[in-house]
């Protein structure tokens, strides 16, 4: 198991350098640079120092070996492989946001305020939202298979998964502007709030449930199917058959058993939410990362398209790590060797 | 066995008909789709949409004639301004010129909602079809190649879908998608239709490897390259057609998801150039106006739903009828 995990690690390392390489490739196709397409018109000579400021003049191989190994391409010593560069967890300076490296972009402002925290503090709602939502709605549906409450279950699910979350999130907005027109109490629309746990949690709960109502929707129907399909099995059967209560046999042999699935759905998923959403963080004007995905490109802020894709590329490998040791817990029969 | 032939003498037990004439399992399936009612009311809607979208105007003839298109199905142009009408609320009534009423009201240039859904239509379609079938071609070679190969290449070609996994989808899309750029009519069709299944096609190439592992050791497969059968052969006369069932139903269940990217990347301002509609831009330029004129964001919205529901019900009947050991179970 130790190995596994460590030998999965090692392969992160090749497939985010490979990530890099395509982005970096990728957004130099980009037609514009960033002192190009900024409106205010700017005299070439003025756009020239800024790109041989920021070292933009050179050839693409070279710009992307200083993005990750940083002074070393100039000095060609030892002691600065990294300084200036992402392999010093140095993201490099930001192109749009004069004065500010990418790192104060994602990471300033700690554990509260920080882009990278807000997106993740959201999606971390999001999860516990869709989870727990999701899962029980499965698990009734599949015990009470071809009921009624079957019937409402799955018919909300296939609501929830056919509805895309900006058309929720409009819908959740035109509510809670007809409450505010009516006098009634309503949850604020825009804006994220820090100012107390009761601000944060009121602001934070209609972007949440935004994106947490759609995949709840898929859990719940990922996790009646598996059921379905685990509660058929000999060793549900035997479990019974050696008088253990229904409860056990349910939560413990069943439910935990057919989760597979939905684990392998859960990860791209719970990665995409922690990373922020542009349309709901634009919808919603919350200040995390989502917001970046069309603004860096737009903007040409090379090194902040770089920033938020590795942020959601480690994202999104971590998770994947997670499902793959999670089924080692869900199924004892899976080993990894 | 003397009972079977008296019962079979009976053709039919307790009103249940026994002797039922052999079916291929097409046809059985098809018959089975045709008892599921969601099933078929999603196909009709989305035929219906289907053909308002092709007949909203006859742009092929005018392409071919070279002149302007002329409204066919849909009541006015989509990008057709009544100055007397802007920001109309739907209404059944005629306009006070006599013409078509504004069913879903008009925009705040004058035009009518009505006709650029079914306008927008188009666009969604054609993404999520084009798109899909796209994907499940390019998935289809790589997978049968992947698992009718097997071995080395095979674990090569899976670490490159494992790879392409590692890259955030919807970032990647966006990127490439500014990257090609969306100018008028066809080439931003075409160019989403890039984008998007640049990073979608590895789902259906996982199914179809799957599919050709396990079918792979049959022993149909088997004779068939006893009697020497060659390997493209094999793949295209036995393997494809006994994986055929899954793919179809991915086919269908991945349109609703194309749909819903092609609806992300117009209402962030990247799809189809306006003035031609489609239903993402459309909630794009209509939900900052939400309180005044909740029609510009309820309509479209209701159709994007309405069309994604509509394959998904599709797809789950199909996946019921091509798989009855898995009927019901999701």
């Amino acid at each position: 198991m130790t190995t596994y995990i460590i030998r999965r690690i090692l392969w992160l390392v090749p497939v985010l350098l490979m990530v890099t390489v395509v982005v970096f490739g990728a957004m130099k196709m980009v037609p514009g640079g960033p002192f190009s397409t900024q409106g205010r018109p700017m005299s070439p000579e003025i756009r020239a120092n800024f790109e041989a400021r920021f070292h933009l003049d050179e050839p693409v191989w070279k710009q992307y070996f200083r993005y990750m190994v940083g002074d070393f391409v100039d000095t060609g010593r030892l002691r600065d492989f990294g300084r200036h560069g992402l392999l010093g967890f140095d993201f490099g300076p930001s192109y749009k946001y004069r004065g500010r490296t990418i790192n104060n972009v994602l990471f300033d402002g700690g554990l509260v305020k920080a882009a990278v925290s807000v997106s993740a503090q959201l999606g971390a709602m999001a999860t516990i939202i869709a989870v727990g939502i999701g899962i029980p709605l499965g698990l009734i549906s599949a015990l009470k298979q071809n009921t009624w409450m079957d019937y409402v279950a799955m018919f909300f699910a296939m609501m929830g998964v056919s509805v895309p979350n900006f058309v929720v999130g409009l819908m959740f907005m035109l509510t809670m502007l007809w409450l505010s027109q009516n006098n009634l109490p309503a949850l604020p629309l825009a804006r994220w709030g820090t100012d107390s746990f009761g601000d944060w949690l009121s602001h934070m709960i209609l972007p949440a449930m935004t994106l947490g109502t759609g995949g709840s929707a898929r859990i719940a129907r990922l996790t009646r199917a598996s059921m379905l399909e685990v509660i058929r099995q000999d060793y549900i059967r035997t479990a019974r058959a050696k008088g253990l209560a229904e409860r056990t046999v349910i939560l413990v042999h069943a439910l935990k058993n057919s989760l597979i699935p939905v684990a392998t759905v859960l990860g791209p998923l719970i990665a995409a939410w922690l990373t922020g959403s542009f349309i709901i963080e634009t919808i919603f004007s919350v200040p995390g990362i989502g917001r970046f995905f069309v603004t860096s490109i737009a903007d040409r802020d090379y090194t902040l398209i770089m920033g938020v894709f590795l942020v959601y590329a480690v994202v999104l490998a971590v998770m994947n790590i997670l499902v793959d040791i999670s089924y080692a817990f869900l199924d004892p029969r899976i080993r990894f060797d | 066995m003397s009972v079977s032939a008296e019962v079979l003498a009976q053709k039919t037990v307790g009103g249940i008909d026994l002797t039922r004439p052999p079916e291929s399992l097409w046809r059985d399936a098809w018959r089975r789709l045709l008892r599921n009612r969601a099933a078929v009311a999603g196909g009709i809607f989305i035929i219906i949409v289907s053909v308002a979208a092709v007949f909203a105007d006859d742009a092929i003839v005018a392409w071919a004639l070279g002149r302007e298109a002329r409204p066919l199905m849909a009541p006015y142009g989509y990008k057709e301004v009544d100055f007397q009408n802007t920001r109309s609320s739907p209404s059944l009534q005629r306009t006070a010129e006599g013409r078509f009423p504004h069913l879903m009201g008009t925009d705040k240039y004058g035009r009518d909602v009505f006709t650029r859904i079914i306008y927008g239509g188009r666009i969604s379609l054609a993404i999520g079809i084009v798109c899909s079938l796209v994907i499940t071609i390019f998935g289809l070679a790589y997978g049968s190649f992947s698992g009718y190969l097997g071995g080395r290449v095979d674990t090569l070609m899976m670490r490159f879908v494992d790879i392409v996994y590692a890259f955030p989808q919807i970032l990647f899309i966006i990127l490439v998608m500014v990257i090609l750029g969306s100018t008028a009519g066809f080439v931003a069709v075409r160019n989403m239709v890039v984008a998007i299944g640049l990073l979608s096609w590895m789902g259906t190439a996982r199914l179809v490897r799957g599919q050709f592992l396990s079918i792979k050791e049959q022993e149909y497969v088997l004779a068939a390259r006893m009697v020497g059968a060659r390997d493209m052969a094999i793949i295209a006369r036995h393997m494809l057609p006994n994986s055929l069932g899954p793919i179809v139903v991915s086919i269908t269940l991945n349109i609703p998801v194309l749909i819903m990217f092609e609806a992300t990347l117009s209402f962030i301002g990247l799809g189809v150039p306006p003035p031609f509609p489609s239903w993402g831009q459309m909630l794009n330029e209509g939900w900052r106006a939400m309180r005044a004129d909740p029609h510009l964001t309820f309509f479209p919205a209701l159709m994007l739903s309405l069309t994604m529901l509509a394959f998904n019900f599709l797809g789950d009947g199909l996946r019921d009828a091509l798989d009855p050991q898995m009927r019901g179970t999701t």
